[in-house]
């Protein structure tokens, strides 16, 4: 016990437990996004690797890290229309749907990446993100380790909660997505458009999750690795139902995550000898299911998620 | 104005017509990505055709890689029809591997005819264990199931890596990690002399005939389509909704699980962690492509088999990278979605007071 407490004051730890929770940041935020307008998008884990393969491969071709993070958006918002254009005018099963996206995007990103780079044994490496050294307050003693020395995306990452949060919460927009996915002939009765309010949501929320995917390899790694996602994805639909679709819900469940993921890895220095490093490994996953199973029966789903809606159907 | 209106009947050109169009489209919609890599595009689809219908040999190893494909299907196509939404068919794959090998690698010694039945038992029911706990956790706790069966294909294979370093680790292995091999008699026998294509095959038509004939005609698959359809009006009728989603539930674990036994008792003979290239998340693809049809299952498993197999050996001789069969496999999957929709519903020109 007295080793995880001395984990728990080392900078370090959170420093990770922050940079560990910046992907997933983006991805619970654009899950949130999609489903609070009725959508589940199950593209995210097919998206992230899209994110990370577009966003790598342009600045590998000299497009500049910012260049990259526009170019992983893009690449995002392109899945993500693919899987609005099937689940809203279609109105096709969402979980098929999105499932097919994932399959897509990956395969995609896979087949772009190995015809680009058709005969390379070690993948080929970017200059990532440097940490922000802003002065003063990157010397000031826990805080400025841990706050002041990570990469501009985990800031853009921050930012994006209060910017979500503020749209969701504060805009007539906002408004808008949110009872879309409640009760959409509301919205339709209001003459607003569903299909243009839900696949708009769509298209941002995937460009979002796409950041996250270009995080892994712009920020946290410099290249671009198969498997790399591993599933984060996956854990973002768990997490966004933990945060009961609320933003700030949403980082404290990201950082929370982050923080159990950093602590087991330090906790395999510790005790690997006595326990199978694959019971670590495998944590993040289990906590994952534990989250979801606590928090699915309080969820309050966006009440039309997963419910088609068809113009001039009631 | 443009307005969606279901169709009054279902067509039968429409359910065969359209996914016999979509794996077209998939197929000619790949010329692009060869295109773009650059390869006579021609050539690389005669060599595609090669592939599978060249030899005898290619031919049989179609049939090969179809057998694990009608398996994960079959679990799809069964756990989809009651709306049950069983994404972790990879996972449970393992769990009938790890099983398989757990009793077949001689812990029982056993003449065939009883160890064999016991490995497709043991299989299947550590495969089914794998769909019911997130089953009971849907059931019980409302966990949506697409969720916990996904984190469960992790979990599963973290574990199956555990597995393999500890307990089923093969002495003789030179470190690898890799489960001693299973006893001779415990093998599924090749159907061809000097082909990989074993008795697996037989076994994953049986099912999908048996699968079909109890959805069709059963009061179980009566059930399971009423859950799946309706699931207020299945309450109303009577039908215990939980139970009905439990047992859709073991029998497509037991399926992805026999899918494990039979890639590991009737091909590779012992486990390694890359006994599966994604044959859990194929087959809901291969599902899908089938109309979630159990008939239906064995020919796009053998679509889809072709396709993997066609474009190995195509990319092999072109310089194509191998992903580009994932590319048309899942390029097919969104052109049945797509040809689906206008199999169900039709779109009808109204003016603008919204009347026909």
């Amino acid at each position: 016990m007295i080793e995880i407490f001395q984990i728990l004051l080392t900078e370090s730890f959170w420093a990770a437990s922050l940079r560990i929770a910046t992907p997933l940041i983006f991805g619970v935020l654009g899950a949130l996004i999609c489903e609070k307008s009725g959508v589940l998008n199950l593209g995210i884990e097919g998206i992230f690797v899209a994110g990370a393969m577009a966003g790598w491969m342009a600045v590998w071709l000299g497009a500049g890290l910012w260049g990259g993070v526009v170019v992983a958006a893009i690449a995002g918002g392109f899945f993500g229309l693919i899987h609005a254009i099937l689940t809203v005018p279609l109105g096709l099963s969402q979980h098929v749907s999105g499932l097919g996206v994932t399959l897509f995007a990956t395969s995609a990103s896979y087949f772009s990446y190995r015809t680009a780079l058709p005969n390379v044994s070690s993948p080929p490496r970017i200059e990532p993100f440097r940490p922000l050294e802003i002065p003063i307050l990157s010397e000031l003693p826990f805080i400025g380790t841990i706050l002041f020395q990570q990469t501009a995306l985990t800031w853009l990452a921050l930012f994006m909660v209060g910017l979500v949060w503020y749209v969701m919460n504060r805009t007539g927009l906002g408004v808008a997505i949110k009872a879309v996915g409640d009760n959409p002939n509301s919205v339709d009765a209001q003459g607003l458009s569903v299909y243009g309010l839900r696949i708009g949501a769509i298209v941002v929320g995937s460009a979002l999750m796409a950041l996250g995917g270009a995080f892994l390899t712009m920020s946290a790694f410099d290249a671009f690795f198969f498997g790399m996602v591993n599933g984060r994805g996956w854990i973002c639909i768990a997490l966004v139902i933990f945060a009961s679709w609320k933003p700030g819900k949403a980082l404290l469940g990201a950082l929370l995550f982050g923080a159990f993921d950093a602590l087991q890895v330090r906790m395999q220095t510790e005790v690997g000898a006595k326990v199978p490093s694959q019971v670590f490994l495998a944590a993040p996953y289990v906590l994952s299911i534990v989250a979801l199973v606590i928090a699915a029966r309080r969820a309050e789903y966006p009440r039309a998620l997963l419910t088609p809606w068809f113009k001039g159907q009631r | 104005m443009i307005r969606v209106e279901p169709r009054n009947a279902n067509s039968a050109i429409f359910s065969y017509g359209v996914p016999i169009l979509s794996a077209v489209v998939a197929l000619i919609l790949a010329s692009i990505p060869l295109w773009l890599a650059g390869a006579p595009v021609l050539i690389s689809y005669v060599e595609m055709a090669k592939g599978v219908f060249g030899s005898k040999f290619a031919f049989s190893e179609m049939l090969t890689r179809a057998t694990p494909l009608m398996f994960t299907g079959l679990a799809a196509a069964l756990a989809f029809r009651a709306k049950l939404w069983n994404i972790g068919a990879e996972g449970q794959l393992y769990l009938g591997a790890i099983a398989a090998v757990a009793i077949g690698t001689g812990y029982i010694e056993a003449p065939a005819f009883i160890l064999l039945p016991l490995i497709i038992a043991f299989g299947c029911a550590a495969g089914s264990v794998g769909m019911v706990v997130p089953a009971i956790l849907k059931t019980r706790y409302g966990a949506d199931e697409v969720v916990t069966t996904l984190l469960l294909n992790f979990i599963i294979i973290i574990f199956l890596q555990y597995m393999l370093e500890g307990p089923l680790k093969d002495p003789m292995g030179l470190g690898w990690p890799q489960s001693s091999p299973i006893l001779d008699q415990g093998m599924l026998p090749p159907l061809m002399e000097r082909m990989r294509v074993h008795s697996g095959l037989i076994i994953a038509i049986v099912c999908a005939l048996i699968a079909q004939f109890m959805l069709a005609r059963s009061v179980w698959g009566f059930k399971l389509r009423a859950v799946g359809e309706n699931v207020f009006a299945a309450r109303h009728a009577g039908i215990k909704v939980n139970r009905t989603i439990l047992g859709a539930a073991a029998i497509s674990g037991a399926l992805a699980g026999m899918a494990g036994v039979s890639e590991v008792a009737g091909l590779k003979g012992y486990l390694t962690s890359d006994l599966s290239p994604g044959f859990g998340y194929a087959g809901i693809i291969v599902a899908m492509l089938a109309g979630l049809s159990p008939i239906g299952v064995v020919i796009s498993a053998l679509f889809i088999a072709s396709v993997f197999v066609g474009a190995d050996s195509m990319s092999r001789a072109m310089g194509v990278s191998s992903y580009l069969a994932d590319l048309v496999v899942s390029t097919s999957l969104l052109c049945v979605l797509i040809g689906g929709f206008f199999g169900r519903f039709k779109l009808v020109r109204t003016n603008l007071e919204g009347k026909n």
